[in-house]
């Protein structure tokens, strides 16, 4: 029985961090699970080291997950957490910069032993939980691993698989610390290891450990309860990023009345797309792990042409493999959805970390003038919409589109009102028949008022026809070398991508007014972050206008007008200026890069900061 | 195996139903043309329908063929034929789907795509023209071209050892592979015809002559006075011979070595000559490598053309979606509502 008080919070921000073997990746989900049942909004930014088991106990192996939750609207993962649990020493030296002042650090104390402090470099005789180093602080110290062999010592495992449950020892605690629910996370050790129940069992059992001992004891500054966030009224669930991909991708196919022909190659931080729609085969799912980037951009060609939604994935340096291929797609003009989840580069770069820097890959990254549509999602959520209409523009408008993501929405999660298929938007699809003939003769060139040319499926009888990278004849699509024709093409095939303009939605102002001194445009996973500043500065009483981009190409038809009623315009992009030299380029506009390249997100109070320098206030 | 027996079929067209349009551009006494009315004779004895005939091709001249075929077809990106044929064929499996490539397609830039689709095996027919040097560009020496190979960007001969195909493609895993040539068109549309046949991916090599850049190369093999020394006809079944009026034979000393017999002299007879088995995948290998072998006092080694191998094995597109009934089986087809909703819900009042 508790004896403390418990103290209502608004919002809370959590990180967790310990060794990549630490199952940091799963207390975190675990976490995120529970508390949106409990209905609160949140956000979470898992933070991965680049190697898988980097040398255990030192600052590259530390794994880090993030989770943002409260009672009012979340839009970010947190710029500092409240409450840091560290399983090592090297885990609390390199999040320790992430903690507010007066936050909570709830220490491993056998991750900080001799040997862990070694690791984590601390000079020879210093140990931050013993000194006074850590005087700002709420310091609790649990000696976790010891605690949770002693759990499950009757259990008869052994040593190291009864380390692999400390994880949970401090997930019980803090289910106890925020009053959640062990049960989801019971229910999941029990499917999880429905194979091996004397893991699940131990799982279960250092949970419950951890929750005893949060009650029972010794973490002295009571619990906290954090109320269910005034959210609009409905069902939700909690989903992350590229699981949301996956099943707008089905949703496209069911919707458009196609199977799917999916091929990649694995790469961070695309790969989870893949894992998801492998285990969805019941809905005609086709799933390839090709030998390379090439092989599955080009076996998803094949698959178009044989007349499925085609998709191929990877992370920016798998898409410049697959140039060549986009652009064949592009000549070619049939549907195919690229999706790029960009992380840091160039080259291998950050490959856990995640940038906005692949925008002018998607726009101009191509041999020759090669034009296609770019979709970017916003959130982790909003890449359900975002790639669902990436497919229903390749598979209107016969072209290949690009599906920007990236490493922060693919792995972060938010609670989702997710739609019911009866509230998807049609997708239309129309194969080339007999009829398409014309005296006797198919022209696969042939366009509609759009300049959209028909899908003829081979086993078709009549429509036996030959399309290939060389340029083509107009209407006939025969091979031609003529010089008037191919400058034709290159302008039919632009126009074609720009008159898409006319069947997406206007750009709305997410928020502020609708004239004044300051708009800032952002594009990609700078949403909620960018929504949350700007809430803050509405608050502190500048009100500052907000348009965040889905349409990157072609830009919404109102776009330029609709820049034009703001003095200035600033662009925060987690990339070296990218967006912010389109819209210059395109209407001329008086925009303000603002750049953050760190492998993270923006935080609030930087934007904020950047706001307020350009206010001169 | 059923499989390889020719039975009449009936097509819904003819030779000349499958000649498009569109002028030729190959270089006058190109082997190409040959190799190009070898398939469109062939064709229509396979029983398909023409609406569902499919050609894919790379970049090379050879990649050209498509154009000239009055199928649905595919002329794509340098190397990556193969691995866009798979894509077609795993998709729709009823389609009937050809790759046609070059040595600097398949064996250069498009090698990875090569061995892999072997492996993989979907059920394509690969037409390998082989003419040992890259002709679209002009001229320069190929994987396959010899050491020592004179050409444009190797005025000194080339230093690289060259890949020996059908040795590559056994030692990928391939199900079937055989060579041909141009200039032997009764061979060339048998060889076509049994790799239609095959279930899986077959790998036809074909000898092909470039009059422009790379005349003659396999003249050894076609001319008058060379031609039965220089090709050995394989038959499945039957034994290694060659020479004229077939008096030499290859035999298999222990097992292994490849040794060339006369079959006048030493009292031997057919029966003591190496028996040509299809499924042997290790006397494939010793056959592929034939022409390296040092003589032994009989002359050279002889270059064998026909089915060097040809076994069974599932194809891709059919486990591909086998996979996908059994999960439908399993878990009912799928209900995009149930998907989206997942296990944990919770309402907002
Ligand atoms: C990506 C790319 N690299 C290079 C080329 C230039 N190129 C076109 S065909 C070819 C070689 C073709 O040789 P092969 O495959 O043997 O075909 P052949 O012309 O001999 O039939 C090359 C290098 C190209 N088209 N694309
Ligand atoms: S260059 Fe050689 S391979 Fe190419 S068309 Fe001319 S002869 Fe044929
Ligand atoms: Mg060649």
């Amino acid at each position: 029985m508790s004896k403390e008080k418990i103290q209502f919070k608004t919002n809370v921000v959590i990180r967790f961090a310990g060794d990549s073997g630490d199952g940091i990746q799963l207390t975190g989900t675990q976490f995120t699970t529970s508390t949106a049942l409990a209905g609160n909004d949140l956000a979470t930014y898992p933070d991965y080291p680049a190697e898988i088991r980097a040398p255990a106990g030192t600052i590259a192996g530390v794994s880090g997950f993030q989770l943002h939750f409260g009672s009012d609207e979340v839009h970010t993962s947190g710029d500092y957490s409240d409450v840091l649990v560290v399983m090592n020493a090297a885990a609390l030296k390199a999040n320790l910069s992430h903690l507010k002042k007066g936050g909570i650090i709830i220490a491993n104390e056998d991750g900080f032993d001799e040997k862990n402090l070694r690791l984590a470099k601390y000079p020879e005789g210093e140990n931050p939980i013993r000194d006074d180093s850590l005087e700002e602080y709420q310091v609790h110290i649990v000696p976790v691993t010891k605690l949770t062999r002693e759990c499950l010592k009757d259990t008869g495992l052994g040593v190291r698989d009864m380390d692999r449950s400390k994880n949970m020892f401090v997930l019980g605690l803090l289910y106890y610390m925020y009053n959640r629910s062990m049960d989801p996370t019971i229910q999941f050790l029990e499917s999880k290891f429905a194979k091996k129940p004397e893991v699940a069992e131990a799982n279960v059992k250092a949970m419950k450990a951890g929750y005893s001992f949060a009650d029972t004891t010794e973490i002295q500054h009571g619990r906290f309860e954090v109320k269910a966030a005034p959210m609009v009224k409905g069902t939700y669930r909690s989903i992350m990023g590229n699981q949301a991909t996956a099943f707008g991708l089905i949703a496209a196919s069911r919707r458009a009345n196609l199977p799917i022909y999916y091929a990649t190659y694995p790469i961070t931080p695309a790969s989870d797309i893949l894992h998801e729609l492998s285990r969805h085969k019941n809905f005609g799912v086709v799933t390839v792990q090709a030998e390379d980037e090439i092989s599955a951009v080009a076996s998803a060609i094949g698959a178009s042409f044989g007349g499925s939604l085609a998709v191929t994935a990877s992370a920016g340096p798998g898409i410049s493999l697959k140039t060549e291929a986009i652009s064949l797609a592009t000549i070619y003009e049939i549907p195919l959805v690229v999706c790029d989840i960009q992380r840091a580069g160039p080259s291998t770069g950050l490959p856990t970390k995640m940038e906005q820097a692949d925008l002018m890959q998607a726009i101009y990254g191509r041999p020759g003038e090669a034009p296609l549509p770019v979709v970017a999602a916003t959130s982790p959520a909003d890449c359900f919409d975002a790639v669902f209409e990436a497919c229903r523009i390749a598979l209107e408008f016969m072209t290949p589109v690009f599906f920007l993501s990236d490493g922060y929405l693919a792995n972060g999660a938010e609670p989702w009102r997710f739609p019911s298929s009866s509230d998807l938007k049609e997708i239309r699809v129309g194969f080339a028949t007999e009829a398409d003939k014309e005296n006797g003769v198919y022209h696969p060139y042939k366009r509609d008022e759009r300049l959209v040319r028909k899908w003829a499926r081979p086993g078709t009888p009549g429509l036996e026809h030959r399309i290939g990278g060389l340029e083509k004849e107009d209407v006939t699509g025969n091979v031609s070398y003529d010089p008037d024709n191919h400058e034709t093409m290159v302008k039919i095939r632009q126009q074609k991508v720009d008159n898409i303009a006319d069947h997406i939605p206007l750009q709305e102002l997410d928020s502020g007014p609708e004239k004044g001194e300051l708009l800032v445009i952002g594009w990609g996973s700078t949403y909620g972050t960018i929504k949350a500043a700007l809430k803050q500065l509405r608050e502190e009483g500048v009100d500052v206008a907000h348009a965040h981009l889905r349409y990157l190409n072609p830009f919404p038809k109102n776009l330029g007008e609709l820049i034009k009623n703001y003095d200035r315009i600033l662009v925060p992009e987690v990339n070296n200026g990218q967006l912010v030299r389109l819209l210059r380029d395109q209407f001329l506009a008086p925009a303000i890069p603002y750049n953050k390249i760190k492998g993270q997100p923006f935080a609030v109070a930087e934007i904020k900061n950047r706001i307020w320098e350009l206010l001169n206030r | 195996m059923a499989s390889t027996q020719t039975t009449e079929k009936t097509s819904n067209f003819t030779s000349k139903d499958l000649v498009s349009d569109q002028d030729i551009r190959w270089c006058p006494g190109c082997g190409d043309y040959s190799i190009l009315k070898q398939v469109q004779k062939v064709l229509p004895e396979l029983g398909l329908k023409k609406e569902n005939i499919v050609f894919v091709s790379g970049i090379g001249c050879s990649s050209r063929f498509p154009y000239y075929m009055n199928t649905y077809g595919m002329h794509t990106i340098h190397g990556r034929a193969a691995s866009i044929a798979t894509g077609l064929k795993v998709s729709r499996p009823e389609l009937s789907v050809w790759v046609v490539t070059g040595d600097g397609d398949s064996l250069s830039i498009g090698g990875n795509h090569f061995i892999h689709t072997l492996r993989k095996n979907p059920n394509l027919n690969i037409l390998l023209f082989n003419n040992e040097i890259y002709g679209l560009t002009k001229g320069q020496f190929s994987p396959t071209s010899p050491e020592g190979k004179v050409t444009k960007s190797s005025p000194m001969g080339s230093v690289e050892h060259p890949f020996n195909p059908l040795a590559l493609a056994l030692g990928a895993d391939a199900t079937f592979v055989a060579r041909s040539m141009d200039r032997d068109p009764k061979h060339l549309q048998a060889m076509i015809r049994r790799s239609a046949e095959h279930k899986g991916t077959s790998l036809l090599e074909i000898y092909q002559n470039c009059n422009v850049f790379n005349d003659g190369a396999f003249f050894e093999f076609t001319d008058r006075a060379t031609k039965t020394d220089r090709a050995l006809f394989l038959e499945h079944g039957k034994p290694l011979t060659f020479g004229a009026e077939n008096r030499k034979g290859i035999r298999l000393r222990d097992g292994c070595q490849p040794e060339i017999v006369d079959l006048e002299k030493g009292g031997l007879s057919e029966s003591d000559l190496w028996i040509h088995d299809e499924k042997d995948s290790l006397k494939a290998g010793l056959l592929a490598r034939l022409p390296e072998n040092a003589g032994n006092g009989q002359g050279e080694f002889p270059s064998a053309f026909g089915v060097f191998y040809a076994i069974e094995r599932y194809c891709l597109e059919e486990a591909v979606n086998a996979q996908i009934k059994k999960a439908r089986e399993r878990m009912g087809d799928g209900e995009l509502d149930a998907l989206i909703r997942g296990d944990h819900v919770w309402e907002i009042k």
